[in-house]
């Protein structure tokens, strides 16, 4: 069968973003940049089944400016074998990047879907199941587990309670949570190879989509300072501290 | 204006978080009512009911609800909303999982986890782990909105008197099936309702030390959470998680023990009332945060600290 998976440019994971003085916007000028660790994980993911026998062929797709070809080359080296670039200026939102999915499904009609649950610079949380609602598909969403059986999948889910499984009708949308596996590191040759794989880039107009926005971001701010507190000397100051200071405990 | 709040259920009893999104439908002003879909689910609609401020409880009784599998109760809630303005659900892994597939089919953006109410379309709400907050402003006719409890006081659970209605409207998408579920039981309280939590991180080393936090976590009514290093490590299950993609938790004492504060934990604990870090490395991160820092060997300090509480 064949996957598609989703991947989206973000600010790494490692660098704590700040809001501009002005507000005006989040200051992301000379900051690195990375493909969503989520994301890296539904690659990951594609590439096992593919080893498994069960996937034929992965197609990465990314939304976004010309720099997130940059990181389908990550997606491609990881194991990838084609990339589809729906080239957009400016930042679309989600539902905007679902319907822009959905015309990429169309015309792929790809057997499996798989995405990040969310990507961590918007922290939203919504393109896979809006994708999934856009094309009727079913929807595995916080995946740490999936098994495809016959014309099903398998998909163990991360619960508030703990872990649930549903069996879901082909073709699905799968969102990848944390433990779902530990994705690989590109090896050079591969690195290498992936320069040379297929990378098509289609415009929004080629998917029927007309990228319309839904919501202004007025301002940002940076969240109330937590100023350190102090050290205690040891446990007896410590429950002193919260018996009789903060008075937390009784 | 009218909202629709979406209830957070397990067909027997409501979840806490349902009077946190009722508290923010509150902000927003104007009717509220709620939607219980579910199987066999009378008795979380009749605690709906007894919510103060609701008008009507909406009530779906039917076994295509029973797992409340998004595929089918989304189709349901897009049907609902069509007579309201607003959409809310507290951002729990239920909420996250069902709102958006709402969204797309109303065709209109979800506003996610919002913290507070600013005017009937403007919210805020956090972005990049909580390091911005962003104020943002919906231009859609209709609003979808899930809501970060911890930043809404709930609202009480009693003392209403709302009408039910039953909605028979059956949709079952029939692509999805509940196969199954491993759910922890545990006498302790639910980590993002609990007023104490205790968390372990990488620290700890093993999942048997977290016995170590258990005699504490007993003494204070606290629940037991941790890190994603731990969770990773396979020491606890997923749902101990606090973190910017696990649980975000807000209680009037958090004790991190063995964890170094990232910022991807910061996020999830951040708003508690006062910190307690318990670290043997005095350079931790998570020592800028913590009201109260005790550099030391947790496994020498938590027995004391269990001893002397």
């Amino acid at each position: 069968m064949k996957a598609l998976v989703a991947v989206k440019r973000v600010v790494d994971y490692n660098v704590k973003v700040r809001a501009k003085s002005d507000g005006s916007d989040v200051e992301l000028n000379n900051v690195k940049m990375a493909i969503n660790p989520f994301c890296e994980i539904a690659v990951e993911e594609a590439v096992r089944l593919k080893e498994a026998g069960t996937v034929s062929e992965i197609v990465v797709v990314s939304v976004g400016d010309k720099s997130c070809q940059e990181q389908i080359r990550t997606a491609l080296a990881l194991g990838a074998d084609r990339g589809i670039h729906v080239e957009v200026d400016g930042r679309p939102e989600p539902l905007e990047i679902a319907k822009l999915l959905k015309g990429v499904v169309a015309r792929e009609e790809p057997q499996l879907v798989i995405m990040g649950k969310q990507s961590i610079d918007g922290d939203n949380n919504q393109t896979g199941q809006m994708l999934a609602a856009l094309t009727g598909m079913p929807q595995g969403t916080f995946a740490s587990e999936i098994k495809v059986d016959g014309d099903k999948l398998h998909v163990t889910r991360e619960v508030d309670g703990g872990l649930q499984t549903l069996a879901l009708t082909l073709p699905a949308v799968v969102t990848t949570d944390l433990r779902l596996n530990e994705p690989r590191y590109a090896s050079l040759p591969n690195i290498m190879k992936a320069k040379k794989k297929p990378l098509d880039v289609v415009s929004p107009d080629e998917l029927s989509v007309a990228v319309t926005s839904h919501v202004t971001q007025l301002s940002v701010a940076p969240p109330p300072e937590r100023s350190a507190g102090i050290k205690v000397e040891d446990v007896a100051q410590l429950v002193d501290k919260l018996k009789n200071e903060a008075k937390v405990i009784s | 204006m009218k909202t629709l709040v979406i209830a957070e259920h397990d067909n027997a009893s409501l979840k806490p978080a349902t009077l946190n999104a009722v508290a923010a439908a509150s902000a927003l002003g104007g009717d509220i009512d709620i939607l219980v879909a579910g199987g066999d689910c009378a008795a979380a609609a009749e605690a709906a009911a007894k919510i103060p401020g609701v008008t009507n409880v909406l009530v779906a009784d039917n076994a295509a609800y029973a797992h409340q599998l998004a595929e089918n109760v989304a189709l349901l809630a897009a049907e609902v909303a069509a007579a309201y303005d607003n959409v809310l659900a507290a951002a729990t892994a239920g909420g996250k999982n069902l709102m958006p597939r709402v969204a797309a089919l109303l065709d209109v953006a979800q506003i996610s986890d919002i913290i507070s109410v600013e005017g009937p379309d403007t919210f805020k709400r956090p972005i990049y782990a909580g390091n911005v907050i962003a104020t943002v402003q919906s231009q859609d006719p209709k609003k979808v909105i899930t809501v970060r409890s911890t930043a809404f006081d709930g609202v009480p659970a009693d003392g209403g008197s709302a009408s039910v209605t039953a909605v028979d409207v059956v949709h079952d998408a029939g692509v999805s099936t509940f196969v199954g579920e491993e759910v922890a039981e545990s006498d302790r309280p639910e980590l993002t309702a609990a007023s104490v939590v205790i968390s372990g991180g990488r620290g700890m080393q093993n999942g048997d030390n977290f016995k170590l936090l258990e005699g504490i976590a007993d003494k204070l009514g606290a629940a037991i959470g941790a890190s994603r290093a731990a969770v990773d490590a396979g020491f606890v299950p997923n749902d101990y998680q606090v973190g910017q993609t696990g649980k975000i938790v807000a209680p009037d004492l958090y004790i991190a023990v063995g964890i170094s504060g990232a910022i991807q934990h910061l996020a999830g604990m951040k708003d508690s009332k006062v910190i307690v870090a318990i670290n043997k490395d005095e350079d931790a991160p998570i020592f800028q945060v913590a009201d109260y820092g005790l550099v030391a060997d947790l496994f020498a300090a938590l027995p004391e600290l269990e001893a002397a509480i």
